[in-house]
């Protein structure tokens, strides 16, 4: 390994959250080697704060193409500063832009690239990745052959530290090369989900499944959602039957969550739906039936009935908040 | 329309995965193979546009002599030509983005549509990677697509939204669930498809970029505190919830 380079993302007013963890986790495993970020059109003030997370230097991209938010050019960019800054060692925060960039510069850098990891550790100078496979039904630890490698992280399973003492960070603006080639895909319009947060956003999910037993019932979900400041989330067959959208839904065919608490009430717990969200950090399960496959994977759980449970749990819940 | 499905052939999301013998792959006693769920929206989506604006709509799997049943689902839902590149089981993404990138350099397509990530290894790359290496736009985990005039308009999901992306063809799409509601295959079509022909390709040979170390059952670190529903669990749940999770 020669240099790290880490891309960082702005959102309103400060760096995203994953860009932190992203940063924290390069700051781990680079044991002295050299770490840059690269920012796309990013604003000076709000980058420097990527030096409380360690990061003493980040390449700010500016160019008026970017404004067009292509993958396209985002990957050109990301792969030009890797290049100037003889990076070999590139690490994306794996939500849906990372998700995008990241394979493309892989294969522009000629990299092996793995996505989705949990967890990276530095074994005999090589970084060893863990990423769930088969829809986290297990798991397997791979390493990358090739010179030039690329990774992107779970959203919110690694976690975001400050480093021992902030360091200056240095913002070094940096004007690419594009043309119209390289922005061949273009956002054009952005639809954010209105008042409601998003399962993918949210640190605390209350998810309802078949045991809410109609839409109807689904403001018990909300209700407690809403005192822990949280998102609702949905299990398949309450998506299936045109209960709640499919933005909500958590699992195989849904979303992949992993947040600080995750309570799943009236959810049997099929292996689609633990797929979901067997990495969110603390789990909680409220089921009637005691054999529910949903309590094996649950840190507290509740052998209850989710209507006399749900409004006790949330009366209670905002007892201790107040 | 010269539509290109690639999909990929992966054990049925009920199935019990254990680690096989080797302690790298799963052991595929007993598994059910099928059509990757999300590649049903791919072959389903490339179907109605052929139904729409015409052309042809070719499947590929990149795999092994055992992979045909998969292109047979295919053929039975309708797609016209299957194409298996016949080599090892696939081990390493970059040796099947660059075996797909080959086949559809040679058909050079106007459309190439894939599901947003195949259920196995739940690597989500593969559009992009493809669209590197072919100098074409992708975008992914896309949910409602409309394609006019020589351009693909489509949605996709971002976190806290959607977003609207525009891309001339040529461009590859990653298709997610909502996009459509795949067609299940009649019985006579999947009589007829049994005899239809399969067109094999031999690989190109490619370094593998990654090494899988060893596959694991993931270890259950829960507390699994189990309580019951009186008042007094839910107090107590409450306060583990927050003296020792420390997540209210």
């Amino acid at each position: 390994m020669k240099k790290i380079l880490v891309y960082i993302e702005q959102q309103n007013d400060g760096l995203k959250r994953t860009s932190f963890e992203v940063i924290t986790a390069a700051r781990n495993i680079s044991a002295g080697i050299p770490m840059v970020g690269v920012i796309l059109n990013g604003n000076a003030d709000v980058i420097k704060s990527a030096g409380d997370y360690g990061l003493s230097k980040v390449v700010n991209a500016k160019h008026s193409l970017l404004e067009k938010t292509s993958i396209m050019s985002a990957s050109a960019v990301v792969y030009q500063v890797a290049k100037s800054e003889e990076a070999d060692l590139i690490l994306f925060a794996g939500n849906a832009a990372g998700m995008e960039i990241a394979p493309r510069v892989a294969v522009k850098m000629d990299a092996g690239y793995i996505c989705d990891c949990v967890a990276l550790e530095v074994t005999e100078g090589n970084i060893v990745a863990s990423k769930p496979v088969y829809a986290g039904k297990s798991q397997i630890r791979t390493s990358v052959d090739s010179d030039n490698k690329v990774f992107s992280l779970r959203p919110n399973v690694f976690t975001a530290s400050k480093s021992e003492g902030s360091v200056n960070c240095e913002v070094i603006d940096f004007t690419p090369e594009l043309t119209e080639s390289d922005c061949k895909d273009v956002v054009v319009n952005v639809m954010k989900n209105e008042g409601k947060l998003d399962v993918l956003e949210a640190d605390v999910i209350v998810s309802g499944g078949r045991g809410i037993k109609g839409p109807e019932n689904y403001h018990l979900i909300e209700a407690l959602a809403n005192t822990l400041g949280g998102a609702v989330g949905a299990s398949r067959a309450v998506v299936d039957a045109g209960w709640r959208p499919h933005a909500e839904q958590v699992g195989q065919t849904g979303k992949t969550v992993s947040p600080s608490l995750y309570i799943a009430s009236g959810i049997s717990g099929a292996v689609q739906h633990l797929a979901g969200m067997s990495t969110s950090k603390t789990i909680v399960a409220i089921n009637k039936d005691k054999d529910a496959p949903i309590f094996k994977v649950a840190d507290y759980g509740i052998v209850g009935d989710l209507f006399d449970v749900l409004p006790k749990l949330n009366e209670k819940i905002k007892s201790i908040l107040n | 329309m010269n539509i290109l499905v690639c999909i990929s052939r992966v054990p049925d999301t009920a199935s019990r995965i254990l680690v096989g013998s080797d302690g790298k792959n799963i052991d595929t006693q007993g598994i059910k193979f099928v059509v990757n769920p999300y590649d049903e929206f791919a072959i389903e989506e490339g179907l109605r546009l052929r139904e729409k604006n015409g052309g042809t709509v070719t499947a590929i799997v990149i795999g092994t002599e055992a992979s045909k049943d998969v292109l047979r689902t295919a053929l039975a839902m309708g797609v016209d030509k299957a194409v298996l590149v016949k080599g090892k089981e696939p081990d390493d993404s970059f040796y099947v983005a660059r075996n797909l990138a080959e086949y559809a350099k040679t058909i050079s397509p106007d459309l190439v549509l894939l599901g947003r990530q195949s259920v196995d290894y739940d690597s989500r790359q593969m559009a992009s990677a493809l669209g590197e290496m072919l100098g074409m736009p992708s975008i992914s985990v896309v949910s409602k697509l409309t394609i006019e005039n020589g351009k693909a308009t489509a949605e996709k999901d971002i976190e806290g939204g959607k977003v609207v992306v525009e891309a001339a063809l040529p461009c590859l799409i990653s298709c997610q669930k909502g996009l459509n509601d795949p067609r299940y295959p009649k019985l006579p079509d999947i009589m007829k498809a049994k005899s239809k022909p399969i067109e094999e390709i031999v690989p190109a040979e490619t370094q593998n970029k990654v090494t899988i170390l060893d596959m694991t059952m993931p270890s259950k670190k829960r507390v699994g505190k189990i309580l019951g529903a009186e008042d007094a669990d839910i107090d107590e749940l409450v306060k583990l919830l927050h003296e020792e999770a420390k997540v209210i």
